[in-house]
C-alpha cells in the first residue's frame, strides 16, 4: 500500500478534478472528458507498450487510430445491396488480384537469388499488377460511387453490432503494423519515427480518398450504438421514475404540478445524455481494466524482463540468444493492435466517422505527450498521462480565458490587444502542452509516474 | 506545331510549378539537413519554425505598406525578409539556449532532441496562431506575372499559354543564390569547413581546437537564414496559413531523407525529386497526348497515374522506396 501511495494519490486528484467539472460546469462535460480520457488512455497504453516495454518510436498512432475508426464503418454498416451488385464484383476480382501479386511477389522473392534481374522482374510484376487493377476496379468504383451518392455511394459494411470492430479494429491496425513492421523495423529510432509518421499519412490519403470504401470526405453519420438512444430513454418509464427518485428533494419543493412535470422533463432530457455517456464509461472502463491487467502481466512475465532487456541492450539480449527482430516485430504489432481499438471505440462514441479530422497534432503528437507525460514503461503512468494531458487539453481553453482577463484586467474592453488574446485562446492548449512537455521533460525525464520495476 | 503545343503545356503545368516547389521544399530540407548533421537530431518543428520566420516578414510587410514603403514591381516582403530574419535568428538562439543546449550539453539521445523538439513545435504553433492567428494571409503585391497566358499566346501563336508567376522565378533565382552561397560557405571558408569536420567526426573536431559553441551558434543562424526565406518564398508563391506549414514538414523530410540526411547538397536535390514526382506522377497527361498521338489513337481517359488525392502519398512511398532499398538516401548521407 505505501509503495503505491503516490500512484493513488495521483488518480485521487485526477477523479476529483474531473468532478470539479462536473460540480462547476456540468456532468455532461465531466463525462465527456472521462470518456475520452479513458480513449486516450487505451491510445497511450498501445504506445506505450512500443515505446516504454520496447523502446520503439512509432509515430503512425494517427494512422492505426483511422483504421479502427473504419473497422467501425465496415462492421458495424448495413450493406449497400445495389452497390454490390453494380460493382462488388470488380472489387472483389481486384482484392483477388493484389493478393496474387502479393504472392507472386512473395514467390519471386523466395525462390531466386538477389539480382538486378529480380528487381525488374518484381517491378514489372508490380506496375502491371497496378495496371491490371485500376483496369478492373475503376468501371466498378465509378458505379458504386454512383448508387445515391448522397446518402450511401460506398459498399456498406456487414451489419454486425459496433461492438465487434473493437476486436476488427485491432485485428486492422495490428495486419498494417505487421507490413509497416516488415518494411521499417530496422531503422534508427528518429528514422523510424519520421518513417512510420509518412505511412500513416498514406493510411489516411487513402481514406479520405476511397470513396467507395469509406465515403471519404463526405464522413460516415448515425452509426449504431451499443448504448440506448437519449430519445428512446426519455419515454421509457422506468428511466423518468429513476430520475424522479434521484431528483425527489429538489421535485418536492416545486408544489405547483406544472412546473413541476416540465422541471422533471428538463431533468429527465439532462439525465438521458448523462445516462448514456455513463453506459460509454462502463463500456470503456472495462476494456481499459482488461488491457491493464494484460499488459501488466505481461510486464512482470519472462516475455517482459526479456523486451526490457532488448530495449536496455539489443546485442547483449541478441547474444543471449533472443530474436531480436522478430520481438520488435511483435510488440509493434500488439502496440499498434492496441492503438486500433481505441481508434474503433473513438467512432464507436461519437457515432460518426469522420476522415478528414484525423490530424498529426491530435492523433500521433498529443498521444506522445501523454506518454511522455505519464511515465513510459510503467502502464499506470501511461493511462495517468492520458487523463492528465486530454482533461487539460479540454480545461486549456477555460484556464487561458481566465489567465487572459486576469492580466489584462486594466486594459478596457475594447483594448485591440484584450480582444485580440481573447480571440486567441484556443491556441493556449498548445502553449501549454508544449511548455508542460519541456518541463516535464527537462525536470521529470521519467514522467509523472516512473518506471519501477520490482525484482521478485 | 502540335508538337511545340505539347511541349509547351508540359513547361507551364509540370517543369515550372514543379521547379519553384522543388525549390521551397530543398530550402526546407538544406534546414532539416543542417540540423541533423550538426546538432543531431531530427527536428519535428521544421515547419513551424518556417511559419515563424514567415510570420515575421508578412508582420514587417505589413508596416511597410503603411508607411507607403515599396519595391515598385517586386513585392515588399524581399524587403521584410532581412528584418524577419533578425527575429527569426534571435527565437532560434533563444530556443537552443533554453531548451536544447541543456540535452546537447548531457549528450542525450537523438531521440530525446526529437522529443524536445516536438515541444518546440507546440509551443511556436501557439505562438505563431496567437500572435498571427490561423487563417490563411496573403501578402504577395506588385506585378503577378511575369508572362501571362494570353500574350504568351499571342507572341507565339500557339494554342497552350505558358503564365510563369513572377513569384516563381523569384523563388528559383532565391533559391540559387541562397543555396550557391550555401555551398561556396561550406566548402570554402574556415568556418564552413569546421562545420563539416564537427558533422564528421565531433570528438576529432573537439581535438583540433574547434569551439563547439560556434559551430552551434551558426549553425542557428545559417538555418534560421534559410527557414526564414523558404517559409516566406513559399507563402508568397501560394499563402500563408500555419497549418499547411506545419503539414510541409513531411515532404521536407521525405526530401532530406531522399537526398541523404546530413548531406546539403543531396537535400537540396532531393527537394526537386520530390516536387517533380509529385506532379509528374499526378498530372493529367489527356492534353499531352492528344498534342502528339494521331486523332485516331486519343486516350479517351485522363491519362493520370494517381489522382491529385494522392500528392503527398507520392512523396512518402519515394521515401519508404528509398529507405528500403538505399538507406543512406540517393547521395550517400549518414547512415542513420
Amino acid at each position: 500500500m505505501r509503495k503505491n501511495l503516490n500512484v493513488i494519490t495521483a488518480y485521487c486528484i485526477m477523479m476529483g478534478l474531473i468532478i470539479l467539472v462536473g460540480i462547476f460546469q456540468s456532468w455532461n462535460i465531466a463525462l465527456s472528458i472521462f470518456n475520452l480520457c479513458l480513449i486516450s488512455a487505451v491510445m497511450t497504453m498501445g504506445a506505450n507498450i512500443q515505446w516504454g516495454y520496447a523502446g520503439l518510436i512509432n509515430f503512425g498512432i494517427m494512422g492505426y487510430t483511422a483504421l479502427g475508426g473504419l473497422a467501425a464503418v465496415l462492421v458495424s454498416v448495413n450493406p449497400v445491396q445495389e452497390a454490390w451488385s453494380v460493382g462488388g464484383l470488380n472489387i472483389l476480382i481486384s482484392f483477388f488480384l493484389i493478393i496474387g501479386m502479393v504472392l507472386a511477389v512473395r514467390y519471386v522473392l523466395k525462390n531466386y537469388k538477389k539480382s538486378k534481374i529480380r528487381t525488374y522482374i518484381i517491378s514489372t510484376i508490380i506496375i502491371l499488377g497496378i495496371i491490371l487493377i485500376r483496369f478492373v476496379s475503376e468501371p466498378g468504383i465509378e458505379a458504386i460511387e454512383e448508387v445515391n451518392p448522397a446518402k450511401t455511394g460506398f459498399l456498406g459494411g456487414f451489419g454486425l453490432p459496433i461492438i465487434f470492430s473493437w476486436i476488427v479494429g485491432a485485428l486492422f491496425a495490428g495486419g498494417l503494423a505487421f507490413v509497416i513492421g516488415k518494411v521499417a523495423l530496422g531503422l534508427r529510432a528518429d528514422y523510424l519515427a519520421i518513417a512510420t509518421l509518412l505511412i500513416s499519412e498514406i493510411v489516411i490519403a487513402i481514406i479520405k480518398h476511397e470513396d467507395w470504401l469509406t465515403r471519404g470526405v463526405k464522413n460516415v453519420i448515425g452509426l449504431k450504438r451499443p448504448a440506448p438512444y437519449e430519445v428512446n430513454l426519455q419515454q421509457t418509464d422506468w428511466f423518468i421514475n429513476l430520475v424522479e427518485k434521484f431528483n425527489s428533494g429538489k421535485l418536492n419543493l416545486i408544489t405547483d404540478f406544472a412546473e413541476r412535470q416540465a422541471a422533471l422533463n428538463q431533468l429527465v432530457i439532462e439525465g438521458s445524455s448523462v445516462f448514456v455517456k455513463l453506459c460509454y464509461s462502463g463500456l470503456f472502463l472495462v476494456v481499459v481494466i482488461i488491457l491493464l491487467i494484460l499488459t501488466q502481466k505481461a510486464l512482470y512475465s519472462p516475455w517482459g524482463r526479456m523486451m526490457r532487456a532488448i530495449r536496455d541492450n539489443e546485442e547483449a539480449a541478441n547474444a543471449m540468444g533472443k530474436n531480436v527482430v522478430k520481438q520488435h516485430l511483435l510488440i509493434f504489432v500488439l502496440g499498434s493492435a492496441i492503438v486500433g481499438i481505441a481508434g474503433a471505440m473513438l467512432v464507436t462514441q461519437d457515432g460518426l466517422f469522420t476522415p478528414g479530422s484525423y490530424r498529426p497534432m491530435r492523433y500521433t503528437f498529443l498521444i506522445w505527450v501523454m506518454v511522455i507525460v505519464g511515465g513510459s514503461g510503467n502502464n499506470f503512468g501511461a493511462i495517468l498521462g492520458g487523463f492528465v494531458v486530454w482533461f487539460l487539453w479540454i480545461e486549456a481553453a477555460p484556464i487561458g480565458l481566465y489567465l487572459v482577463n486576469l492580466t489584462t484586467a486594466g486594459l478596457d474592453d475594447t483594448h485591440f490587444l484584450k480582444v485580440h488574446l481573447i480571440e486567441s485562446v484556443p491556441y493556449f492548449r498548445f502553449l501549454m502542452m508544449g511548455i508542460g512537455l519541456l518541463l516535464i521533460m527537462r525536470y521529470r525525464p521519467k514522467g509523472i509516474l516512473p518506471e519501477k520495476i520490482e525484482i521478485k | 506545331m502540335d508538337f511545340l503545343n505539347a511541349i509547351v503545356l508540359l513547361l507551364n503545368y509540370i517543369f515550372v510549378p514543379a521547379l519553384a516547389y522543388g525549390s521551397q521544399l530543398a530550402l526546407g530540407a538544406i534546414f532539416v539537413t543542417l540540423i541533423y548533421g550538426i546538432l543531431r537530431f531530427a527536428n519535428f518543428a521544421t515547419g513551424d519554425m518556417m511559419s515563424f520566420g514567415t510570420m515575421f516578414t508578412i508582420l514587417f510587410t505589413w508596416y511597410f505598406q503603411s508607411v507607403g514603403i515599396s519595391l515598385g514591381i517586386l513585392p515588399t516582403a524581399l524587403l521584410a525578409i532581412p528584418f524577419a530574419i533578425i527575429f527569426m535568428v534571435g527565437y532560434m538562439l533563444f530556443i537552443d539556449q533554453f531548451v536544447f543546449k541543456y540535452y546537447r550539453v548531457n549528450k542525450s539521445p537523438p531521440v530525446q532532441l526529437a522529443m524536445v523538439s516536438i515541444g518546440v513545435m507546440f509551443i511556436t504553433q501557439a505562438v505563431v496562431r496567437i500572435i498571427i492567428g490561423p487563417s490563411d494571409r496573403r501578402f504577395f503585391d506588385g506585378e503577378k506575372f511575369l508572362i501571362k497566358a494570353g500574350e504568351f499566346k499571342e507572341m507565339t501563336g500557339l494554342n497552350e499559354g505558358l503564365a510563369i508567376k513572377s513569384t516563381q522565378v523569384i523563388t528559383i533565382f532565391i533559391t540559387l543564390i541562397l543555396v550557391t552561397t550555401l555551398f561556396w560557405f561550406l566548402n570554402k571558408t574556415k568556418t564552413g569547413k569546421s562545420m563539416k569536420a564537427y558533422s564528421d567526426n565531433e570528438d576529432l573536431a573537439l581535438l583540433s581546437g574547434i569551439d563547439p559553441k560556434k559551430i552551434v551558434m551558426i549553425t542557428w543562424i545559417i538555418a534560421g537564414i534559410i527557414a526564414t526565406i523558404g517559409g516566406a518564398l513559399y507563402g508568397l508563391d501560394k499563402s500563408f496559413k500555419p497549418f499547411t506549414y506545419f503539414n510541409n514538414m513531411l515532404p521536407i523530410f521525405a526530401a532530406a531523407i531522399v537526398g541523404g540526411i546530413g548531406n546539403p547538397f543531396g537535400a537540396f536535390l532531393g527537394g526537386y525529386v520530390i516536387a517533380f514526382s509529385e506532379i509528374f506522377l499526378t498530372y493529367a497527361y489527356k492534353k499531352f497526348f492528344m498534342y502528339i498521338l494521331p486523332e485516331t489513337m486519343e486516350p479517351d481517359g485522363l491519362v493520370q497515374l494517381l489522382s491529385t488525392d494522392y500528392k503527398f502519398a507520392v512523396s512518402f512511398s519515394i521515401l519508404v522506396i528509398v529507405l528500403l532499398y538505399r538507406p543512406s538516401g540517393i547521395f550517400k548521407g549518414k547512415i542513420l
